[in-house]
């Protein structure tokens, strides 16, 4: 489909630069893993602090590239599927606001006054242009979600017996996720922390914040992941060369994940004070909810894959599998999103353990967590977006893809790399291993007396498979660069692969409407969130002032 | 309306759902394997202590802030029954016991619980882990099961 020049110009900004800043973030993913391994024993390398490149590694791969991608993905499948443009200003505003404030926050992270990790825990205490960076980012990505709420019900009015398309169904379900769960961290952020930041209030009920902000940070994982599956569902069976088991499959598992996705957070606090044992473990039984959709994502998948194969002549019980286009460079989206999926087959398992209540006191913030998580926003996700990337920036260019070779084979190296670094973790964090922390000063470091030699192998599986992931992120990088540079050989365009369905499907009034949905949802985030947030209010006695990362007494403003 | 193979994968997605749930209320049950207590805060929490109650039963009150935990080393004789608070009194720490499964959040304003029996003598190991600062790869205790010697 033709596009305008204006909505071009939008989605490649949008596109390329989350992209740029990957390189920041990626290069320390690789410098986290060489700290922590205890080959380097230093508090910095080049001018930038071990927590604080953590911070830029989270903000940057896990915010912003996750935020930009999410928006302009949305745009194309909403453009492509209502086949109109999305409101001019709307988006320009929009672009504008996530630009500006992931600038103000960089800027905050790198002048080094907000080496409080993606997560910001108060009452560590960030420069306030950090926390209005990242509101601005977040504000900026609602926009286009009131936008597209418009686009849909003029597309419903004039359509009224079509079954709205997957895609369509799948942005407009993550973006109301996004938007319900961002409501609390938005509170969180320009409520009670930037007046507490800017010395305006002195103290701040540290439970409530952190009841908060996982109030958005679980369904944040659901807005990561759900792009993710728009295109196992609407695009992995065509690009396989075979069609869509089934539809309503698709509409059912979003729906299961606008309900379940936020009403449990609270399995991220099972060790936190002052929650209830209660609502802990009401919690931990719906995440299990949660993961039905994956189930039915699997199977249905699995079946259109199959299917795939054997239109190609596959035969046998399992052989089939080999019929698939793993490592053809005209359809190289296909690998990089069946890698997406094979990983996270490991991720989906590993975070069953980590959400099973009292088993969590295994892994809980050791290093199995990022182990597991890499599985998942280091998986499906981070694979989805880089393929995807640089598919639309090579369609919207109108440029041919520079090294298509290197390009194929970036999803799997970054697999094998994948394994090998989680591996590492997870066993690491089974024999106590922390997480986020600069192992190299003290545990890995010989000359140390807290030097721990349990954690060597652990955390030298973790330095090999980082440096994989890292070699596979800059080959990447010379693709996508190199198609940038590249000349304009072709006309501009938006052309998403579309899967048919295998089966005729008739319209199913309830997979086709949000009203009942919503309810639902909002029904069981108050039965749960309720007694999580008063519980948080009535157990938690003493209020907190701020504190720099630096220093053990608290900022005091007279 | 079901075709037979997604009837067989519903079936299928229940009946390990449904495994992994009764699993979690074994290991509740059976096990007592569970999270921290949730205990209404007061400022007896913030004086760091050793409290025996009685001969197989003691209680350790731990602070945790930038960058240690109070107190650092305690002794406890070997098969005693130990209840573990722990808070904070500045940033957001973590705890946890090596091999005792041990996992909690020293949070300023609340109090995690937890009981746990050392039956085996050795060094246990406390670490916190979460970030709290630029000290926080130093933060460590010890709990000392030795005495009295078998
Ligand atoms: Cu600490």
């Amino acid at each position: 489909m033709q596009v305008s020049r204006s909505l071009r110009t939008i989605l490649l900004i949008e596109l390329f630069v989350p992209i740029l800043l990957l390189t920041i973030g990626i290069y320390h993913g690789l410098m986290q893993v060489i700290y922590r391994s205890g080959v380097i024993q230093r508090t910095s390398v080049a001018g930038l602090d071990y927590y604080q490149g953590l911070t830029l590694h989270g903000v940057i791969n896990a915010i912003v590239l996750t935020t930009f991608f999410a928006v302009a993905f949305g745009h194309a499948t909403m453009f492509f599927y209502t086949k109109r443009e999305p409101n001019r200003t709307a988006t320009f505003l929009s672009m504008l606001l996530m630009v500006a404030g992931t600038g103000l926050a960089a800027a905050a992270i790198l002048a080094g006054k907000a080496s409080v990790l993606y997560t910001f825990y108060p009452p560590l205490k960030a420069h306030p242009a950090f926390y209005i960076g990242t509101a601005m980012l977040i504000i900026g990505s609602w926009i286009p979600y009131l936008d597209w709420i418009g686009m849909y019900l003029r597309w419903k009015k004039e359509n009224p017996n079509e079954s709205t398309p997957v895609a369509v169904i799948g942005t407009l379900v993550n973006f109301t996720i996004w938007f319900v769960c961002t409501l609390a961290v938005a509170y969180e952020v320009l409520v009670m922390l930037v007046p507490w930041s800017l010395g305006w209030v002195q103290e701040i009920n540290i439970m409530l914040a952190r009841t908060l902000f996982w109030f958005f940070g679980h369904a944040l994982v659901y807005f990561w992941l759900l792009p993710s599956y728009i295109m196992f569902y609407t695009m992995l069976p065509k690009l396989a060369g075979g069609k869509l088991y089934s539809g309503n499959a698709g509409r059912i598992a979003f729906f299961i994940f606008l309900i379940l996705s936020i009403p449990i957070g609270v399995h991220h606090q099972f060790g936190d004070p002052s929650i209830g044992r209660g609502v802990k473990i009401t919690q931990s039984i719906l995440t299990f909810g949660v993961a039905i959709p994956s189930f039915i994502t699997a199977f249905t998948i699995a079946a259109s894959l199959e299917y795939a194969a054997r239109l190609r002549g596959a035969k046998g019980l399992w052989s089939w599998i080999w019929k698939l286009p793993f490592f053809r460079k005209d359809v190289f989206l296909f690998g990089y999103l069946i890698n997406g999926l094979i990983l996270f087959i490991f991720g989906g398992l590993t975070g069953l353990v980590n959400a099973s209540y009292s088993l969590n006191n295994v892994v809980h913030n050791t290093s199995f967590i990022p182990g597991h998580f890499h599985l998942t926003v280091g998986g499906p996700v981070f694979l989805a977006i880089l393929g995807m990337s640089i598919y639309m920036l090579s369609q919207l260019s109108g440029k041919r893809i520079f090294a298509p070779v290197l390009n194929t084979i970036v999803p799997y190296l970054w697999t094998v790399g994948v394994l090998i670094f989680s591996a590492g973790l997870m066993y690491g964090g089974l024999i106590g291993e922390p997480r986020r922390t600069n192992m190299g000063l003290t545990y890995l470091n010989p000359s140390s007396e807290q030097f721990n030699p349990y954690w060597v192998v652990s955390s030298m599986l973790g330095l090999a498979g980082g440096g994989i992931m890292f070699t596979a992120g800059l080959l990447y990088f010379i693709s996508f660069f190199g198609t940038c540079l590249r000349r304009r050989s072709a006309e501009p365009v938006i052309d998403l692969p579309v899967s048919e369905t295998l089966h005729e499907e008739r319209r199913v009034p309830l997979l086709d409407s949000f009203r009942p949905w919503l309810a639902i949802m909002g029904l069981i985030i108050f039965l749960t969130y309720a007694p999580a947030i008063s519980d948080a209010l009535n157990n938690t006695n003493r209020k907190a002032p701020p504190y720099k990362p630096t220093d053990p007494v608290p900022v005091v403003r007279k | 309306m079901l075709d037979r193979y997604e009837r067989n994968v519903i079936i299928t997605a229940l009946t390990v759902s449904a495994l992994f749930i009764f699993s979690i209320f074994y290991a509740l049950g059976a096990k007592r394997q569970d999270v921290t207590e949730c205990l209404p805060y007061n400022k007896t929490y913030e004086t760091a202590r050793v409290e025996q109650i009685d001969g197989r039963t003691y209680q350790i009150f731990y602070v945790a802030r930038m960058w240690n935990f109070e107190p650092a080393i305690s002794y406890i004789p070997v098969g005693s029954e130990v209840d573990l608070f722990v808070t904070s009194l500045d940033v957001v720490h973590g705890f946890n016991v090596f091999d005792k499964n041990v996992n909690l959040m020293a949070v300023p304003g609340g109090v995690s619980k937890t009981t746990v029996k050392f039956t085996e003598p050795g060094v246990y190991k406390i670490v916190c882990h979460e970030f709290c600062g630029t000290g926080h790869q130093n933060m460590e205790a010890e709990i000392i099961v030795n005495y009295p010697r078998k």
